[in-house]
């Protein structure tokens, strides 16, 4: 590896994870999340460890400002003391904004040693708890990084175009609070995340480079979550679908889950507020999370990784990969019940 | 008086957040925010480091400070590493404490927030969960949200997940142990407190 390459590199634990489950992720992707357990588990014999006493981390109250920081780092050492009393060290949180989160109050408590001491006094006197800072902290989009070739070499497809032989041009979209927060904590720093690109190019795909690259998606917390100042989630996202229509995008991956729930659903609402698509046929461009790309690569059944709940629909994409579905199952029950298929859109064609 | 300005600086965040601004703007060009709204973090950081009390206070007392998206894309771009974004936490935690937020729209909306995600919080353990996420309120989610929803209790455990169930799991139910302990860390902590004025007040004049 290059020298100067070396410098944007982050250390990953190889093995005995505890993992922090996402707020947003068990809302909008469980099928990703159970998906990457999967993958560590049974495609790399790895142990990772589900604890049913933790919650949120409160990282979505905090940046609404609504949870003051004394309270969200003493949360977090709750979830902390979790992962100690089961013996780990090596810290997994689902989310982007939680790896943010517990990046930046470790940081805290290492340049201000009388806030770990006030926590840890918080903590007992809450929950009767004491907690070890962890070893290592991943996302877990670092982790399938850190073990892509092996992946790879369990694959069964591609990300090849089946039709013309030639690499999938995929977008990659880093959630913000991955690396521009602590640069040195995400794989190619702020500057040049590599983490999904990483896997695109082990796996057989092109990485789109496109001006707004590395703009926000959008969310903004507050500017999502109350109902009138979603213009600026939408708009941040518009500007982003512009930026990247002209390299025609056979999908777009993020590593965040408000970004590629934001990615999906605002496609959605452009197409019936200016009946505008950013993809030639109407469609609109796919969006999966890295769990999903990957398990579809691995043989993952698509319905079980949960693509049917996206608003912007994926058959076309399996169809260029090759990947084989059953359109009946789609929107089947877990029992096998054919439910009726939800609504179309208007404008987006599904 | 100084009081605001000590506030501000007594926030364990404020010797990182701001080191010593020199106006050159870089935050506003990269700021999501700033493209949306009349938004210039750049002022922010000028107008703090003044520290001109009465410019302060009417700073604490408009929309302004609660226009960043928090996406902390500020933070990497800053030549003197300071961090807007974060000036901007610890502006709106003076704000709320001084009762000041109340004075502009845009601050008011806290109140809607901590209805929503607070109570969340402190209900479920969740900040955002399916239940929560109602269609009606979120025409954007679309109509494959709307069936989801719908549909929760048969189509989840298809991806794994334990919709209200017992032990570990996506969207189990969080025990009452632990919804105790995550209360009692928000009573010693002061977040319970903050929840409660922010809902009912001590500001209502």
């Amino acid at each position: 590896m290059n020298r100067f390459w070396n410098e944007y590199q982050k250390a990953i634990a190889d093995d005995h994870f505890f993992y922090e489950r996402s707020c947003i992720r068990q809302t909008f992707f469980p099928g990703s999340e159970t998906a990457f357990l999967r993958m560590l588990r049974e495609e790399l014999n790895k142990d990772i460890f589900d604890d049913f006493r933790q919650h949120t981390c409160t990282g979505i109250g905090f940046h609404c400002d609504i949870v003051p920081l004394e309270t969200t780092m003493t949360v977090v050492a709750r979830l902390f003391s979790l992962m100690t009393e089961h013996g780990y060290e090596n810290y997994v949180p689902s989310c982007v904004t939680s790896f943010g989160v517990f990046t930046e109050m470790v940081h805290m408590w290492e340049e201000h040693p009388e806030l770990l001491e006030k926590t840890r006094e918080n903590l007992y006197k809450a929950c009767k708890r004491e907690f070890n800072i962890p070893k290592n902290i991943a996302h877990p989009s670092d982790v399938i990084y850190h073990f892509r070739n092996e992946l790879a070499e369990k694959m069964k497809y591609r990300l090849v175009n089946r039709f013309t032989g030639k690499p999938l041009k995929v977008v990659e979209h880093i959630g913000c609070h991955y690396a521009k927060i602590f640069p040195d904590k995400g794989v190619g720093k702020a500057e040049f995340p590599y983490v999904l690109a990483g896997m695109i190019e082990s796996w057989g795909g092109e990485v789109v480079d496109y001006p707004e690259r590395r703009h926000c998606c959008g969310f903004g917390f507050r500017q999502y979550l109350v109902q009138e100042n979603r213009g600026y989630s939408v708009s941040n996202t518009k500007k982003k679908l512009e930026s990247m229509e002209p390299y025609e995008p056979d999908f777009i991956v993020s590593n965040c889950p408000g970004c590629s729930m934001f990615l999906d659903r605002w496609q959605y609402t452009i197409a019936e507020m200016e009946h505008k698509t950013y993809d030639r046929e109407g469609y609109g461009i796919p969006v999966l999370t890295y769990e999903e790309m990957a398990g579809l690569l691995l043989g993952y059944d698509p319905w079980e990784l949960g693509l049917q709940i996206h608003q912007v629909q994926s058959e076309r994409l399996l169809d260029k990969i090759g990947i084989p579905y059953d359109p009946k199952a789609k929107y089947r029950t877990a029992d096998g019940k054919i439910l009726r298929a939800p609504e179309k859109p208007e404008n987006l064609l599904v | 008086m100084g009081n605001l300005i000590d506030l501000i600086k007594s926030d364990v965040r404020y010797e990182d957040s701001l080191k010593a601004c020199m106006n050159c703007g870089i935050c506003t060009a990269i700021c999501p925010a700033a493209e949306f709204y009349d938004y210039d973090p750049r002022r922010i950081c000028d107008t703090v480091q003044r520290g001109d009390e009465e410019q302060v206070e009417k700073l604490l007392r408009s929309d302004t400070i609660w226009y960043c998206g928090q996406c902390m894309s500020c933070k990497p771009r800053c030549p003197r590493g300071n961090i807007p974004g974060a000036v901007i936490n610890i502006l709106r935690k003076v704000s709320q404490d001084m009762g000041y937020y109340k004075d502009s729209h845009m601050g008011r909306q806290q109140v809607e927030l901590m209805e929503g995600i607070g109570n969340n919080i402190l209900e479920i353990g969740y900040c955002v969960h399916p239940d929560k996420v109602l269609p009606e309120r979120h025409p954007e989610q679309g109509p494959v949200w709307e069936w989801y929803v719908k549909n929760i209790k048969t189509v989840s455990p298809k991806f794994g997940a334990n919709y209200h169930g017992e032990g570990a799991g996506a969207l189990r139910t969080i025990t009452p142990e632990t919804m105790e302990e995550l209360r009692n860390i928000f009573r010693v902590t002061g977040g319970m407190g903050f929840h409660d004025t922010i809902l009912n007040g001590p500001h209502d004049e």
